[in-house]
């Protein structure tokens, strides 16, 4: 049997959707491609999961996704939260697809705050849950107002906030859904993602495409298209950086969590991508707190 | 021939920043205004005088782009010398005109200010929306208006939520006129203020319009405030122009009989 039809047999449609809601999302998506940054709105669908958990991303990622596909979820960077797991037995139960957990191995990526290290080929599409989509929000409430100030590039006000950054704080403090200007043109809320992962958004090869669930909105960053943090010439855009490396691999360029390791208050600062960090161990890389099982490079 | 004559004819020769023909509103079947006609030239400040209800603020409003007048012409003429009428302008140029060229002080300064952030980001905003993407000198000009309205610099990073009707109405200004407008529009500028700061920020404004060369249309019921500030007054009464002229003039001579209380303090509130 087909996994098709197997996923039919157990009740569902392919990826859950039905066709005619996965056209119609395709076309926002297409749309999104064809306008870099531009919010589409679509006829969102209800979801038999919760608003917090994705339902905008799952969408998107039901109606891109084919049988041979291979499907990776992550939220904080890691494949085994609750969050992630229940999103890929969703698309396991629902489209029968392949799972992986190694970000070279996936061709649908699925996220929730973080982009893989690992950088992303043409061959792979990375999906964005992303709760709050309008990045004019903050200052302006009203959705017709919003749309203006995105169909006239009036987008003062999005300086105004990191203004009131230095201002106040002597420095850009904003360091996650860090607004970025997408191909010159619209203004885009990468999703809470850390601003660490900014650069990585600017000409990636791979599809990147934002769903909002509950404000039923599409965007999209195509491959190589530039996607710039908005800055000071004085007060140029910066990622996080950290003293030290993973305590577990070394690495002193990836995005670090801090992980508490005992009760009685010892922690240590880790990769957030698991996946990245796992692969650097298997090759013999190792921080100051590996596990005496791991190898040191020579 | 003298020199006054010919002075005269160059001013004459002069083309008008602003020439607004028979512009008409009506609210269903009110009127707000009807049949107003004016030109206003470069530097020059036109009050607007009239008792409530007479179609001043509609008037303004139109002018300003707060509202669409339902007939008439607003013929601008651009620094490149093209004229075009506002009315029909794309709403992408309408914008852009009150973003930078175009001021508009509102009554109420809290219609006109972001009370949730900054005094300074209040008038770095305007730079920022023009293209300033250098904060230092952002900083500096929100610093140096904020001197030139007579707020201490101490209070740069304060919310104007903070301040007193009179410096929010002067931080309103200070915002309206960082990017150096040749029109600036302002509709009883210090109407909700005590008399006590009433005179002082009237000096203010008479200081910085003239000091930019701004055209300015202001809108007042106060025929002091209009003596202050004015080159020429238009006298509004039901919705149209009953008389208009040279202030002093007018408020020295007044020819229409609904000048002629207005002066005489009849009508005067
Ligand atoms: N939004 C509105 N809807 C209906 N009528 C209005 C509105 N605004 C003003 N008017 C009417 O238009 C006339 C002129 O009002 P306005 O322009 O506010 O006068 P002024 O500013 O001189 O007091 C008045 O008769 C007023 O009642
Ligand atoms: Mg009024
Ligand atoms: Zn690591």
């Amino acid at each position: 049997m087909s996994v098709a039809l197997e996923a039919e047999a157990s009740g569902y449609n392919f990826a859950y959707l039905d066709e005619q809601t996965k056209r119609m999302i395709r076309r926002a998506i297409l749309k999104a491609v064809a306008i870099p940054g531009y919010q589409v709105p679509f006829a969102g669908r209800e979801m038999p999961l919760p608003y917090g958990w994705g339902t905008g991303g799952i969408q998107v990622t039901a109606a891109v996704i084919g049988a041979d596909d291979t499907l990776k979820v992550i939220d904080q960077g890691a494949d085994d939260t609750t969050n992630a797991v229940s999103i890929r037995r969703f698309f396991q139960r629902t489209a029968g697809v392949a799972t992986t957990t190694a970000t070279t191995d996936a061709t649908v990526i699925q996220t929730r705050h973080r982009i893989p290290e690992t950088p992303l080929t043409e061959d792979q599409i990375l999906v964005y849950q992303v709760p709050i989509p309008e990045p004019l929000r903050w200052m302006e409430a009203r959705e017709s107002e919003t749309r203006k100030m995105h169909a006239l590039a009036e987008y003062g006000v999005m300086h105004v906030r990191l203004y009131e950054d230095i201002a106040h704080m002597g420095r850009i403090v904003k360091s996650y859904d860090y607004p970025v200007r997408v191909d010159g043109r619209y203004i885009m809320a990468p999703s809470p993602i850390p601003k660490f992962d900014n650069p990585k958004m600017d000409r990636m090869a791979a599809l990147q495409l934002f769903g909002a669930g509950r404000e039923k909105r599409i965007y999209a960053v195509p491959p190589y298209t530039r996607a710039e943090s908005l800055d000071f010439e004085d007060h140029p855009f910066e990622i996080q950086s950290w003293d030290d490396g993973c305590a577990l691999c070394g690495a002193i360029d990836s995005y670090l969590d801090e992980v508490v390791t005992d009760d009685k208050g010892g922690r240590m600062m880790v990769c957030s991508d698991t996946d990245h960090c796992d692969k650097r161990r298997a090759a013999g890389y190792s921080g100051p707190m590996a596990a005496p099982y791991a190898e040191t490079p020579k | 021939m003298n020199l006054v004559s010919t002075a005269a004819r160059d001013l004459d020769d002069d083309p008008p920043l602003l020439s607004v023909r028979n512009l008409a509103k009506h609210y269903g079947n009110a009127l707000g205004c009807r049949a107003v006609s004016f030109d206003l030239w470069p530097g020059e400040v036109l009050g607007i005088v009239g008792e409530s209800g007479s179609g001043k603020t509609t008037l303004l409003n139109c002018l300003s782009g707060q509202i669409d007048a339902d007939g008439g012409e607003i013929l601008y003429r651009h620094r490149d010398g093209e004229v075009a009428d506002f009315r029909t302008l794309p709403e992408p140029q309408r914008r852009a005109l009150l973003r930078g060229e175009w001021g508009l002080v509102h009554q109420n300064p809290r219609d006109g200010l972001r009370l949730r952030v900054s005094a300074g980001a209040n008038i770095g905003e305007r730079l920022m929306a023009e293209g300033a993407r250098h904060y230092g000198e952002i900083r500096g000009a929100a610093m140096n208006w904020l001197s030139r309205v007579e707020i201490a610099t101490d209070r740069t990073d304060d919310l104007p939520i903070r301040f007193s009707g009179g410096m929010q109405q002067r931080l309103q200004i200070a915002r309206t006129l960082v990017t150096g407008p040749r029109l600036v529009f302002m509709d009883e500028p210090t109407g909700g203020l005590d008399v006590s700061v009433q005179a002082r920020l009237l000096d203010l404004i008479r200081g910085l319009v003239d000091e930019l060369g701004a055209a300015c249309v202001i809108v007042t019921h106060d025929l002091a405030v209009a003596r202050l500030l004015a080159h020429r007054l238009m006298v509004m009464k039901g919705g149209e122009v009953v008389e208009a002229g040279l202030t002093d003039q007018v408020l020295d001579d007044p020819h229409h009989p609904y000048t002629q209380l207005l002066v005489s303090s009849v009508l005067q509130v």
